[in-house]
């Protein structure tokens, strides 16, 4: 589904991606996990095509098809899927208005026929009810005056209606409470299936015991400087990322 | 047309002087004077008056209208006011001298002469503008349920409705019209808001005004549907000055929906337009305007220069004025639609949505007067900078001293599209009266980089994108404007926008 080979990336002339190495097949679920500034979000703002992240070198394959060579949005209309580690505020422009354009933008370019109104409502209130929210956040500004933890929520409920081929979750659980982290959670592993994939991006191993990985990789200095099942995950919480990140600064500095 | 230039000069000369064109070109037909007979440009589909401003140029458009002395005398005092003011400079914008001589004062389409009964008597190339325009009337008139004044240059061409709006007592026709049929009504009011001497472009228009709007509801009444007049400047070379008069009596109701656009040209045109307002004790008047007139091109070539004065009164008690505003086109603004709230209880609002782009330039804004008491006033104000313009916002509020227990309420804010744009505001507060209360808001924000990538995150491209924001950014303005007129104006927007971010 996802395959990224050798990406370097950079930030205002920082470069952030030494060399990612990454193949993320249908049906699996990859945490990416790493300490701060080590590049998690910048990858995810890489392959959803962020404006300002310069890519260097290597290349980026979505199913099939060149991932960087095309404009967000089209990103989006072939199944890529960014929850935002901070969603934004639109303020004047009510979810569901919202909503329904991204779902009929994503119709059209696919060649479906656009939602009604109606059909869109139902479809909205049958995805809102597993997670919790209130059907009044509908009416509500995009994410406008929202909690930490509504927020979150309302990127997997978003998820949930636009069902993508691929997830991008970049730190979804951060400010979440016990009680959030589960509902999300489960919104997630909701999604999961045959057809679709998901790269969670996370700096605590807690979300993992809730959407558990298939492969868990360590991002260290813009590498991944380890990969492994979901035990990896757990050997990090015990040690943390010093070990990983003294060994990759190791090999940075031999040159490989 | 060169010969008639040079016979006017003639006549500024040596004023008083009577002259008869030459006979190349006919005569229009019903010319009410004998002394002024003035050839007309009948081979271009229009009667062009030539070029000009002086006494006579104002007693032949009162001629030409067939109109009472009384008027023909309210129009040469505007005229010698007019004569001894300066144009105002005090905005903040800028442009080449006008030359008043250079401007034709008046165009009446070929098919007004016949005064059509109907829509099968009008010009179906007329219609045909209007349907590209996107007003297809009679669909809009029947579908709507809208009754259409439609205003093509100077002389109103088509009225709809008229008979229905007649049996709840509601006059809605065309000022000229109102002039010869209700000249006691007209004449009661027609200055009484915005007085000849008021303003420099007041002045002008008051003495060349070649029609616009009459329209009365008589106590009680609620006027039975939303009324609408569209404008239009066809004609090159022509000013539009258009008058709107709009008298609310006790305890009545009335929507009155103003559509403005203009075919694109070369050269800058005028429009110099009045609106008056009388609101009654208990009536309510709401006014809406979607101003879409030529803005010029990309380089900042040609354009309307739109120098209006809007203003109501709200002379009863618990009265109500509100306007709402959508200007998108122009390629200069000055227009500052307010509210005079005399009586006790009364209320003014002022909803705005500024639009300006490429070499665009706005100043516009409210004047909230408060004289009565508890009387008080709303002001909603959306700026929104592209390109290389520059949008000023400029509002007064001002409490009299008697004006006890007054309120006021203005958010004005600002969105910037690229960095070579301008906002400004300038709100003045004179506050007389201590137990007055007056809120002013502020805010300025750039377009974020991080919205548009947010929605084109969801699928959404970056126009769209664009243009979800800021609709978003107007709501509270665009909820105001009835529902059709909404759409419209959201469309607008996102045309006046096209090419300005990305």
């Amino acid at each position: 589904m996802l395959r990224i080979s050798n990406l370097h990336a950079s930030v205002d002339g920082k470069r952030i991606l030494r060399g990612i190495d990454l193949d993320v097949e249908a049906g699996t679920v990859h945490a990416v996990m790493g300490p701060n500034g080590s590049g998690k979000s910048t990858l995810a703002a890489v392959l959803a095509g962020r404006d300002g992240y310069s890519v260097d070198a290597g290349s980026v394959t979505f199913r099939g098809q060149d991932l960087l060579d095309m404009d967000p949005e089209i990103r989006a209309r072939e199944g890529l899927f960014l929850a935002f580690q901070y969603p934004v505020e639109i303020p004047g422009v009510s979810m569901m208005y919202f909503l329904r354009e991204a779902v009929n933008s994503i119709r059209r370019y696919r060649g479906l026929a656009e939602l009604a109104a109606g059909d869109f409502i139902r479809l909205a209130r049958q995805k809102i009810q597993p997670l919790g929210i209130d059907p009044g956040m509908l009416k509500r500004a995009v994410n406008e005056g929202f909690s930490g933890g509504e927020k979150k929520r309302c990127e997997v409920f978003q998820m949930s209606v636009l069902e993508p081929c691929l997830g991008i979750l970049d730190e979804t659980d951060s400010g979440l409470d016990i009680d959030a982290l589960k509902v999300v959670s489960e919104g997630v592993n909701g999604l999961r299936g045959p057809d679709r994939a998901f790269v969670v991006i996370t700096h605590y191993q807690r979300l993992l015991r809730y959407i558990v990985p298939d492969y868990v990789h360590v991002l260290a200095n813009g590498r991944i400087a380890r990969s492994g099942d979901r035990t990896l995950a757990l050997d990090l919480e015990r040690h943390g990322y010093r070990w990983i990140e003294e060994r990759s600064t190791a090999l940075a500095a031999a040159g490989t | 047309m060169y010969t008639y230039k040079y016979r006017l000069v003639a006549a500024w000369r040596r004023p008083g002087t009577q002259y008869t064109m030459s006979t190349a070109v006919d005569p229009l037909e019903g010319l009410a004077s004998q002394e002024y007979k003035y050839g007309f440009v009948t081979d271009i589909e229009q009667d062009t008056l030539p070029p000009g401003l002086n006494e006579d140029t104002v007693r032949f458009i009162s001629a030409k209208k067939g109109e009472p002395q009384w008027l023909l005398d309210w129009r040469l005092k505007a005229f010698r006011y007019w004569q001894g003011m300066k144009e105002p400079t005090w905005p903040n914008v800028h442009y080449p001298p006008i030359d008043y001589q250079a401007i034709s004062y008046y165009a009446a389409p070929k098919s007004a002469e016949d005064k059509p009964k109907s829509l099968d008597e009008v010009d179906p190339e007329l219609l045909a503008t209007y349907e590209k325009l996107g007003i297809p009337l009679e669909e809009r008139a029947i579908l709507a349920g809208v009754a259409v004044d439609a205003v093509f240059d100077s002389v109103s061409v088509a009225t709809t409705f008229r008979e229905k709006l007649a049996e709840a007592g509601v006059i809605f026709m065309p000022i000229s019209e109102a002039v010869q049929e209700h000249p006691d009504l007209v004449r009661r009011y027609l200055g009484s808001v915005v007085p000849p001497s008021d303003n420099f472009f007041a002045a002008l228009n008051s003495a060349v005004f070649s029609d616009g709007s009459f329209v009365f509801i008589p106590k009680g009444v609620t006027c039975p549907m939303e009324l609408s007049t569209y404008f239009r400047i066809n004609a090159m070379n022509t000013g539009q000055f258009e008058r709107t008069l709009i008298v609310a009596e006790e305890g009545s109701h009335v929507s009155y929906l103003e559509g403005c656009t203009a075919p694109m040209r070369d050269e800058n045109q005028l429009h110099a337009a009045v609106v008056e307002l009388v609101a009654l004790d208990d009536a309510r008047i709401k006014y809406s305007t979607v101003q879409n007139w030529y803005p010029g091109d990309k380089d900042g070539n040609g354009g309307i220069y739109n120098f209006v004065t809007k203003r109501g009164a709200c002379r009863g008690r618990r009265s109500k004025i509100s306007w709402t505003q959508v200007e998108t086109g122009s390629a200069i603004t000055w227009k500052y639609p307010s509210c005079i709230l005399i009586g006790d209880g009364s209320t003014g609002e002022f909803y705005s949505v500024a639009v300006t782009n490429n070499h665009q330039q706005a100043d516009t804004g409210t004047k909230m007067i408060h004289i009565g008491r508890n009387t008080s006033s709303t002001i909603i104000s959306k700026g929104i900078s592209a390109g290389l313009s520059n949008n000023s916002y400029r509002g007064l509020v001002k409490i009299m001293p008697r004006a006890e227990g007054a309120r006021n309420f203005s958010q004005c804010d600002s969105m910037l599209m690229g960095d070579r744009c301008g906002a400004h505001t300038f709100p003045y507060l004179e506050v007389r009266n201590k137990s007055a209360q007056v809120e002013h808001e502020a805010t300025t924000s750039k377009i974020g980089e991080d919205q548009i990538f947010y929605l084109n995150q969801r699928g959404i491209e970056t126009e769209d994108a664009v243009s979800m924001i800021v609709n978003g950014f107007c709501k509270e303005v665009f909820r105001e404007l009835p529902m059709e007129f909404a759409v419209e104006a959201q469309k607008l927007l996102s045309v006046s926008l096209e090419g300005s971010v990305g």
